[in-house]
């Protein structure tokens, strides 16, 4: 057996299929980074559904449920919301999509961007209630319907970029 | 081996796996729902694990946000270059206006250490500060918080307060050793108590995530005037008296709203406030001692400094 030839090719499938879960923390970071664009912050895309949004559907076997977990919580503790409260979200969003992943394969643009639209809808609607729950206090949820609206209007570029990202570094493994 | 990597040995039955993932959905729902729990009963181990992740990540956030302020930084240089005959003029006249007040002041100073002297007052000491960079934004519609490079190996600690040039900030809520969490005063949970600067009438500012926070605990049928100065208090001791917060904007359903002096969409460095009251220390949690120190019976709360809560204005 040779080792030379036998260790690279599963390194760099390794590397590959390790791009969904590294480009959806990069996403995360991304998302709790100052920009320096007044008021963004509250309303800041959720990039991170999207990603997990696009690879459960079209790379289930690179992204596992315990990856969407660790996922989310690195985000509460860059967001500084409480531990589990994206998670739980986000892990919510991973079994609602790859319930559906038969129905949204091979749709038009169309219909995964109403899909889409509808399962960012529950998901901000579950981290509000789940917030309002923590907190025991009530606030306005103007932000979060900003925040979905940009989530939802964005959609299709990310989805373009992570189509790039499939079709050039994933397509081979 | 290429037998193995084809995953073929490693296969389950297909049953087996429909079974496996959606055992690991319910156990990771269950995990992050107990997690928040756990979080909500403020165990200490949830926290030690936040802040850890936290410092992790902080120097990384610290350099990615660095030429993201490069750019910002450009631009601001060149929408001041072109702003610069307005700006120029606007300076000037501030100039002006500021002599006078200059003057005012240090009248008032002379006049101020004169009196504290006749009265043997004793002045409350000034803080130290330490800088910090805002390398994290909460980037939620749930949370207001902001993350900065300097954690308590800079001499921070928690509850202290974060200010601008502007006025106050919010205070620490998290700490690592090269990273602090700031809850800012917008944030749902913060509780600041302040004063109406012109009548001493006190109050306690909370935030609601919106921009403008609202004056709570105001006794009925109190009237504050729109654009009266809002200070902090000190009560309480966990922040110093008189640090400038906002102005009175309005009354609304829910209260009085204050827009604060500093801007909180665009914060770059801020400064934490080193200070505490001598031989006062607050409810902060870590003033706690085990009894088998041998000074624990002069510890902090035996000072007697607390200032008075039963006094009604």
């Amino acid at each position: 057996m040779n080792i030379e030839t036998d260790i690279w090719p599963r390194i760099e499938s390794g590397l590959r299929g390790a791009v969904p879960l590294t480009l959806t923390a990069m996403l995360v970071v991304l998302v709790a980074m100052p920009l320096g664009v007044p008021a963004l912050g509250p309303i800041m895309p959720l990039f991170p559904l999207m990603a997990i949004f696009y690879w459960v559907i079209h790379r289930p076997d690179r992204f596992p449920y315990l990856g969407t977990f660790l996922i989310g919580l690195f985000q509460d503790v860059l967001a500084g919301t409480p531990m589990g409260m994206s998670a739980l979200v986000l892990v919510a969003v991973h079994g609602a999509v790859a319930s559906q992943r038969k129905f949204f394969r091979g749709k038009s643009f169309m219909v995964v961007w109403s899909g889409f639209a509808v399962l960012a809808s529950g998901a901000v609607a579950l981290n509000w209630v789940l917030a309002m729950a923590f907190y025991a206090s009530l606030a306005s949820p103007t932000p979060a319907l900003f925040q979905l609206v940009l989530t939802v209007a964005l959609f299709p570029c990310l989805t373009w970029f992570f189509r790039l990202v499939r079709r050039d570094l994933l397509r081979p493994i | 081996m290429r037998r193995l990597r084809d995953g073929q040995v490693w296969r389950l039955p297909q049953a087996g796996r429909a079974f496996v993932l959606r055992f690991s959905f319910v156990i990771l729902l269950t995990a992050a729902f107990t997690l928040m729990v756990l979080g909500r009963a403020e165990m200490a181990a949830v926290e030690r694990l936040r802040t850890a992740v936290t410092d992790l990540v902080a120097p990384l956030l610290d350099a990615l946000s660095r030429p993201v302020q490069t750019v910002n930084d450009v631009v601001g240089e060149v929408t001041g270059f072109l702003a610069l005959r307005d700006e120029n003029a606007r300076l000037l006249d501030a100039n002006a206006r500021l002599r006078r007040w200059e003057m005012v002041a240090r009248r008032m100073e002379t006049e101020n250490a004169a009196l504290r002297g006749l009265l043997n007052f004793k002045s409350e000491p000034l803080g130290a500060f330490v800088s910090a960079r805002v390398v994290g934004d909460s980037g939620n519609a749930f949370v207001r918080t902001m993350l900065v490079n300097a954690g308590a190996s800079a001499g921070i600690s928690k509850n202290q307060a974060v200010i601008t040039g502007d006025g106050l900030v919010g205070r620490v809520v998290e700490l690592g050793q090269r990273s602090a969490r700031i809850l800012l005063l917008t944030d749902l949970n913060s509780r600041i108590p302040v004063v109406i600067q012109s009548t001493r009438q006190r109050a306690i500012l909370a935030g609601d995530n919106s921009s403008t926070p609202v004056l709570t605990l105001l006794p009925e049928n109190v009237r504050v005037e729109v654009g009266a100065r809002v200070v902090t208090s000190g009560h309480g001791g966990l922040l110093p008296a008189g640090l400038p917060v906002g102005v009175v904007t309005g009354l609304d359903e829910s209260g009085y709203r204050v827009r604060l002096f500093a801007d909180l969409g665009r914060l770059e460095y801020v400064r934490v406030v080193n200070w505490s009251l001598p031989g006062f220390s607050p409810l902060a949690p870590t003033a706690w001692q085990p009894v088998a120190e041998p000074d624990a019976a002069t510890g902090p709360l035996a000072g007697g400094a607390a200032p008075s809560e039963a006094e009604t204005p």
